[in-house]
């Protein structure tokens, strides 16, 4: 973890309530795809915890949808702004674990950004990469097209059918050869995808009081053991994860 | 001397700074962050007996100026922390370790003071008698006299190392309770935990923490936890650490004006990491300020004007 002040370089919209925002700053915490930053919003108390879709040399950009008054803080920012940031949260994916696998990035609503960099780290890796992309409808919908500009196979699934196959990710996922995965998005999703029995990483959000480990505010029961979604994740193994919980 | 210096039952600490039980984990985890040897003291997470996942997700809901929790006292249980945790922390730091003892009955209490009483690496006992967060136990022998009392009478009896009793701020008041700790031997107070509290979801109507009320700290509290630091070191002799809503070296000042001899730093260390270097660098910037050549000499101040 690395704290450090971040300049907003660019932040748009880019679809319903969805917004892309490019920041400069400190990225050498970052070491994996699929890492996280908690972003000090300034009158409320605690951080906002959102996913890094790509970074690279002092610049990472990150893609939040607008859901109540941090978020909504955050759309009226304007280029210039500095933010106070902790960077390089969360273990992120290993997408070594894919290597000589048929793999496919698999992302739900707000849990498509983090796959924008996975997939292009599993390119880089030498993988032919399969990206699965869910939205609740085609307004819903961003980053088709940077998918696609990275060499990578995308399919796109849609609740009511208004873009790609109608229906959810596991869908999308039934068309493909696909024996290994690598997902982010909401609970429901990632617990059908758990129950295909694929085998692949998942990565889990829950509400945050630190976001560094030290709470214990978002503990999960694993079957190896309890862990911090913040610090032993966001992201688990498909072999780790239960979603049974006794408590 | 250093003009940060302090101490607790004659245990000397090199600044009155200490992270609160709760928002540090077992401290090992925050020394990549920072070096640990600047604070004063470290308080330990919270430990029972056996290990406790603690309640249900979410636990943590955001307010005004604060936030609500409802870890319920998650721990790997006594024995782990004494074997695995301790000599962990105690390798990376060579300040006052201040064990956060919770139970469920009067006799698991004493069994975890002894366990923690017996490990080298501890300087203090902390008997947390003020958890909400807890069914059957933790808060409810701190709000009551006789309860607090025997809860410290126990665990006196069986231990050598000094007890610090770590009070509610839940009850009518305050004082008595303190006073029923110092009557069945305590060597010091500390206060407070936290409030009962509540958020509701305003659209669904649903409270949004899983145990619907839960322990709300953070700055919206220090003017609570100040007026009680102040009562309670107004009718008590012995030592008293303050916490609630500490976030600044002005903060620090208030607390030990009003009478602590040291004081812990809870929520803010979530929301910044380096609270806890950021209040110890600021101090002297502030007793300069304020003319103050010890820190020690403040403490109480307030209490005479
Ligand atoms: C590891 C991680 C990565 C995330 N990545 C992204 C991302 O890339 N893009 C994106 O749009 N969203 C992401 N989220 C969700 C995002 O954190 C919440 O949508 C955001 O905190 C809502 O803040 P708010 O102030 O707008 O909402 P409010 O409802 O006003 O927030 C109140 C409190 O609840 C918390 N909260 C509310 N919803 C969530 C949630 N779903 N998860 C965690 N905390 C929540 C807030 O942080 C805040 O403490 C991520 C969450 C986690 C845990
Ligand atoms: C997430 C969290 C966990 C806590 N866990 C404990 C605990 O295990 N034992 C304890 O005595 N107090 C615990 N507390 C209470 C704090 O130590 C402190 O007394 C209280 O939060 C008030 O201080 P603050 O306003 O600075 O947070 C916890 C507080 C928080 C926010
Ligand atoms: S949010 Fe504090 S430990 Fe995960």
């Amino acid at each position: 973890m690395t704290k450090g002040m971040y300049e907003v370089l660019s932040n748009k919209r880019i679809a319903q309530d969805t917004y892309e925002m490019e920041l400069s700053g400190d990225t050498s915490s970052l070491e994996r795809p699929g890492q996280f930053i908690n972003i000090k919003i300034e009158g409320l108390y605690l951080r906002r915890p959102i996913s890094v879709c790509h970074s690279e040399n002092g610049r990472l950009t990150i893609i939040y949808k607008v859901v109540g008054k941090g978020t909504g803080i955050m759309s009226k920012m304007e280029k210039g702004r500095m933010l106070d940031i902790l960077c390089g949260l969360g273990n992120g994916f290993d997408i070594s674990k894919g290597k000589g696998r048929r793999c496919a990035v698999i992302g739900g609503g707000v849990g498509v950004p983090p796959m924008y960099d996975t997939a292009k780290s599993l390119i880089e890796q030498g993988n032919e990469v399969t990206a699965i992309l869910g939205f609740a409808t085609k307004d819903a919908a961003f980053y088709i097209d940077e998918f696609e500009k990275l060499g990578v196979k995308t399919i796109v699934t849609t609740d009511d059918g208004s873009l790609g196959i109608k229906g959810f990710v596991t869908d999308g996922l039934k068309t493909t050869d696909c024996d290994y995965y690598f997902a982010c998005g909401p609970e429901p999703m990632l617990k059908s995808l758990h129950r295909t029995g694929i085998s692949g990483q998942l990565s889990f959000e829950e509400r945050m009081g630190c976001g560094f480990g030290v709470c214990m505010g978002c503990t999960c029961e694993t079957l190896v053991g309890y862990k911090r979604i913040c610090k032993d994740g966001p992201v688990f193994e498909s072999s780790e994860v239960t979603f049974d919980v006794k408590a | 001397m250093s003009r940060l210096e302090t101490s607790l039952s004659g245990i000397k600490l090199k600044n009155p700074v200490i992270p609160a039980s709760g928002t540090f984990g077992f401290g090992y985890e925050m020394a990549d962050v920072y070096d640990l040897n600047i604070l004063g003291g470290i308080s330990l997470k919270g430990t029972t007996l056996e290990e406790r996942f603690g309640n249900p997700t979410p636990r943590i809901a955001e307010c005004e100026n604060g936030l609500l929790n409802a870890i319920g006292l998650q721990n790997p249980g006594v024995e782990h922390v004494v074997k695995h945790e301790l000599p962990k922390i105690r390798a990376l730091y060579d300040g006052v370790l201040i064990a956060n003892i919770s139970g469920f009955s009067v006799d698991e209490y004493v069994k975890v003071a002894c366990a923690f009483d017996n490990a080298p690496e501890i300087d203090i006992l902390e008997i947390n008698v003020s958890c909400p967060n807890v069914r059957h136990g933790g808060m409810a022998f701190g709000t009551d006299c006789a309860a607090a009392g025997e809860v410290t009478r126990a665990v006196k009896e069986k231990t050598h190392k000094p007890v610090y009793m770590k009070l509610s701020p839940n009850v009518t008041d305050i004082v008595p309770i303190a006073r029923a700790c110092e009557e069945a031997g305590a060597d010091g107070i500390t206060l407070i935990n936290t409030l009962l509290g509540m958020v509701i979801d305003p659209k669904s109507g649903r409270p949004i923490v899983s145990t619907k009320m839960s322990g709300f700290s953070g700055p919206a509290i220090k003017p609570v936890a100040l007026r009680m630091v102040y009562q309670v070191a107004s009718a008590v002799r012995i030592p008293i650490i303050g916490v609630g809503g500490i976030s600044c070296a002005d903060d620090v000042i208030e607390f030990m004006s009003a009478g602590a001899s040291a004081v812990q730093v809870g929520a803010h260390n979530l929301v910044e990491p380096f609270a806890c270097p950021n209040i110890i660098n600021e101090l002297p910037v502030k007793m300069d300020e304020y003319g103050i050549e010890n820190i020690k000499d403040i403490i109480g101040r307030s209490l005479a004007l």
